[in-house]
């Protein structure tokens, strides 16, 4: 979310889902909304049925479509040629609040001189959308007030997601849409604690709170709570950094709590690999998976309905879990775990004889989470963070007065689409999708018999124009490859899908769509691009 | 006199001399169907539904006239038992005319409570199975529309509408298509708000369960459900009307997919250490010492920790300061982008 926090200082949601409905005009873009946040698309829904106009950008036509006011089928990996274009449009037809703009932020000049780069023509070319739907698109953003943006990981899943996300905020800043109920920029996030675990410092560069590792104020002042020294001020490797360290045998000893890389990161092949290198491999999960399998511990962690301990939701909310049942056999809580770990390597600071205890501790080290303590969240309540004390009421919109970092900030972006293009040896566009009835790689729902009745097999979605070219008829068995690997499942030929495209999940070990994509990361966020690589696909 | 002792269901118990097995289980506290039976008149045997399973004696016998024996083993819910009950029950209830709402004791009746208890939910008539979550049995529907408007207004999905049967409204799919071609998300919105028997789910939420409400671990949205626990086990979950992310909606997965994957036979329950390529199992203290000198081999930029999305707050916060303090790196990170 490293777009967000250049624009505005966060990168968290800027409003919240109950603000949704108050909104009169909803841009949906890389966001199968109903399928991934079901209960989100409730909002979404609601708001429509009060009158609010929506707006869907996607490559597939999405169910969310349906009840749309305009629906944008554009490209895989272009969206930030159609982003920037209704910019243009805002600009150049002087709808954009220029009031706002000069208030509240900076840097427009360099931005609207970016903008000349996106004429329509070029646009409707790259995107396959009519000139007269972007500027019907632009328009209605820009004249609906409040207006919304949500978006989700067809945006942040590409080589450039990050300017993806500049450019949302630049549309939002450019109609004084951010700081206001009903409008703002809505990330929403996939697993149901990436809010909480960013919150967290579960990131290379920042403590709890976003508090960076290289402010050496920052690094005393967890020196001296945690009562230890030498707190490293270099920022540490990302995930697809650290297991190009382990390939090189710089990194030799892992500690995997929860993941399973070896399904859900690109080029899995080469991940399994990679894994085996290491010297000591400690896993802690709830489940074997295809990543523990090449681990040499193996520890045996709670499950969420186990547990007692918070959850901060994708509109930053802090809720309370409570403990459903007794945990199975041995498992015990992941804090309990890491914690003995560290106390028998002989650090100090991890006495905690409760989850509560640990939440102290991030009420008294991290200012947003100040005031959610235990006591409150036992009480019901459920704020959104930033809540610096017990009597705070909690923060449902970000930036009303000022932006966390003073001004918004416009940024200039020059164009740039997938890393990589169809060619005549990889002629089709591969983009992942999820299904309602799965989650991430399954290990959870693909225990549930009637979850995986209505969904328990890769298909590999075509349209039927696509399909007659190929010769395969639905059902057919076939094999799709990139440059990494390949993959066999069987076809379902449906109209929902655009010429040439191709569609695959990565839900299952078999024929996952991790084993055809790109690592090429996007240089701010170190996110991959799972959204668009070149495939071949043969009948087999 | 001395007293008897027996087992009900496995379960130890003693009962005075003269006892019948239906006194043993109500004094164990289990409960046997009964329609004939009452305490101030003699045993009939005549319903036949308080029969159970005796261990070394064929047959079914009524527990209402078999006398308590000592060492006795009693089994009162087996599905042969069950089945015989279903049946028995089945004959008396065709022979018991007219309906229930005509009935002056409606809703205070015996014969309804056990019918609800013994007989499963009937299928027979129009009741459409075309998915594993929950059926549709139209000759109960009262056209009230409530899940059609729920199916419109809530979830947009539109997949159950009035369509006109014989000139008259009728709340179904369009062209009676099953449920999976209809765009249905299978949430259960409309079995919520269903007032009969028209809507109900295939695994019914147990009453008298234990309740326990906590938060959906799938999706960043953080629905509450309320969960019904039955021996320690998840049966059910609905969403919580008062949870402040979903005011009262969820979807399939937190619905139907948290208990099976709790529960799951496959989960890892003791630490394993991988000897010659077989995972074999260690003492938590064994495992935790070894993995902890194993780190302290290493220098900082040896290490690197990978966090979950999928856990909480406080395990989350633990996981990055013994990256950073016990560790001394900051290479700590989750798969934040999925
Ligand atoms: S389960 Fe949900 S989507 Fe399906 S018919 Fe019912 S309300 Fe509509
Ligand atoms: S019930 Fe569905 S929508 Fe709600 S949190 Fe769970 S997965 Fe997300």
């Amino acid at each position: 979310m490293a777009g967000l926090a250049k624009t505005f200082g966060s990168g968290a949601m800027t409003n919240t889902l109950e603000d949704i409905a108050e909104s009169k005009c909803i841009f949906a873009i890389g966001t199968n909304t109903t399928q991934t946040h079901p209960v989100t698309g409730t909002r979404i829904r609601r708001a429509v049925m009060n009158g609010a106009r929506l707006i869907v950008a996607n490559p597939l036509e999405i169910p969310m479509a349906k009840y749309a006011s305009l629906f944008l089928q554009l490209r895989p990996g272009t969206d930030l040629a159609l982003i920037m274009s209704m910019a243009r449009v805002i600009v150049d037809e002087g709808l954009a609040d220029m009031t706002y703009v000069k208030a509240r932020c900076e840097n427009f000049a360099a931005f609207a001189e970016s903008l000349k780069a996106y004429d329509l023509d070029f646009v409707s070319e790259t995107t396959g959308v009519s000139q007269e739907k972007i500027r019907d698109a632009a328009r209605m953003y820009a004249e609906t007030d409040p207006a919304a943006i949500i978006y989700s990981m067809g945006i942040t899943q590409h080589s450039h997601g990050t300017d993806n996300v500049l450019a949302l905020g630049n549309l939002a800043l450019l109609t004084g849409n951010v700081g206001i109920r009903g409008g703002g920029v809505n990330p929403l996030r996939g697993q149901n604690n990436v809010q909480g675990a960013c919150d967290m410092g579960a990131l290379p560069n920042v403590y709890s709170g976003y508090q960076p590792v290289t402010d050496q104020q920052v690094k005393e002042k967890f020196e001296q709570v945690w009562g230890v020294s030498g707190l490293s001020t270099e920022v540490g490797l990302t995930l697809p950094q650290m297991l190009q360290k382990i390939d090189a045998g710089k990194i030799k000893a892992l500690y995997l709590i929860g993941e399973n890389p070896a399904l859900s990161e690109p080029n899995i092949k080469h991940v399994t690999e990679t894994l085996k290198k290491l010297e000591l491999f400690v896993a802690q999960d709830i489940f074997q998976n295809e990543s523990t399998v090449s681990a040499h511990f193996i520890l045996p962690a709670q499950a969420a309905m186990e547990k007692e301990g918070t959850f901060t939701s994708t509109e930053r909310r802090v809720q309370l879990l409570n403990r459903v049942v007794e945990p199975p056999g041995e498992a015990r809580p992941d804090w309990w775990i890491t914690a003995e770990i560290a106390k028998r390597m002989g650090a100090k600071g991890f006495n905690y004889s409760a989850s509560a205890d640990v939440l102290k501790e991030i009420n008294a080290v991290t200012p947003s989470y100040a005031g959610i303590t235990p006591k409150r969240l036992k009480s019901g309540d459920a704020p959104h963070w930033p809540c610096p004390s017990e009597d705070h009421p909690g923060t449902p919109i970000l930036h009303t007065r000022t932006f966390t970092r003073g001004k918004g900030f416009f940024a200039p972006i020059s164009y740039k689409g997938p890393a990589e293009l169809p060619d005549e040896a990889f002629p089709f566009v591969l983009t992942t999708d999820r299904s309602l009835f799965q989650f991430h790689t399954a290990t959870m729902s693909g225990r549930s018999a009637a979850l995986n009745e209505m969904w328990g097999r890769q298909r590999v979605r075509i349209s039927p124009a696509t399909a007659k070219e190929l010769g395969v008829a639905d059902g057919d068995m076939v094999k799709v490859s990139s440059r990494r690997g390949e993959a066999q499942a069987r076809a379902m030929v449906t109209p929902k899908v655009v010429d040439k495209i191709v569609v695959m999940d990565f839900h299952f070990a078999e024929a996952n769509a991790n084993l055809l994509t790109n690592p090429a990361c996007d240089p701010m966020s170190g996110i991959p691009e799972f959204k668009v690589c070149a495939v071949r696909v043969q009948k087999v | 006199m001395k007293d008897i002792s027996l087992t009900i269901n496995g379960c130890d118990v003693k009962v005075r001399q003269g006892a019948t097995v239906l006194d043993a289980a109500k004094a164990a506290g289990v409960f046997i169907p009964t329609l004939c039976h009452h305490p101030d008149l003699k045993p009939a045997g005549q319903c036949r539904l308080c029969v159970v399973e005796i261990e070394g004696s064929r047959g079914l016998p009524e527990s209402c006239a078999t006398p308590a024996e000592d060492g006795m083993r009693v089994m009162t819910d087996t599905p042969r038992v069950k089945e015989f009950r279903q049946q028995a029950l089945g004959i008396i209830l065709d022979n018991h005319a007219g309906k229930c709402i005509e009935c002056p004791a409606n809703l205070d009746c015996e014969l309804q409570t056990l019918a609800a208890e013994i007989m499963p939910i009937e299928t027979k008539q129009l009741a459409e199975t075309d998915n594993p979550f929950f059926r549709r049995d139209y000759l109960r529907c009262v056209q009230c529309g409530r899940c059609v408007r729920m199916c419109h207004e809530i979830r947009g999905a539109g997949a159950v509408i009035f369509r006109e049967v014989d000139g008259e409204p009728r709340v179904g799919t369009a062209f009676n298509l099953p449920l999976p071609e209809t765009g249905c998300q299978f949430c259960g919105a409309c079995v919520d708000v269903c007032p009969t028997g028209a809507l109900t789910f295939i695994q019914p939420i147990p009453k008298g369960a234990q309740e326990i409400a906590s938060i959906c671990p799938y999706c960043g949205v953080g629905c509450r459900l309320i969960f019904s626990v039955v021996d320690g086990r998840i049966k059910a979950a609905r969403p919580d009307p008062a949870g402040p992310a979903n005011l009262g909606q969820a979807c399939v997965k937190g619905r139907f997919g948290i208990g099976e994957y709790t529960h799951s036979p496959d989960r890892l329950v003791a630490p394993l250490i991988a000897k010659d390529g077989v995972f074999t199992p260690i003492s938590w203290d064994e495992a935790l010492n070894r993995v902890a000198e194993g780190f302290r081999k290493y220098q900082p930029d040896e290490v690197a920790v990978i966090a979950s999305a999928k856990m909480t707050n406080e395990d989350n916060f633990v996981a990055q300061k013994f990256a950073r303090a016990a560790l001394k790196t900051n290479s700590i990170d989750h798969c934040a982008r999925l």
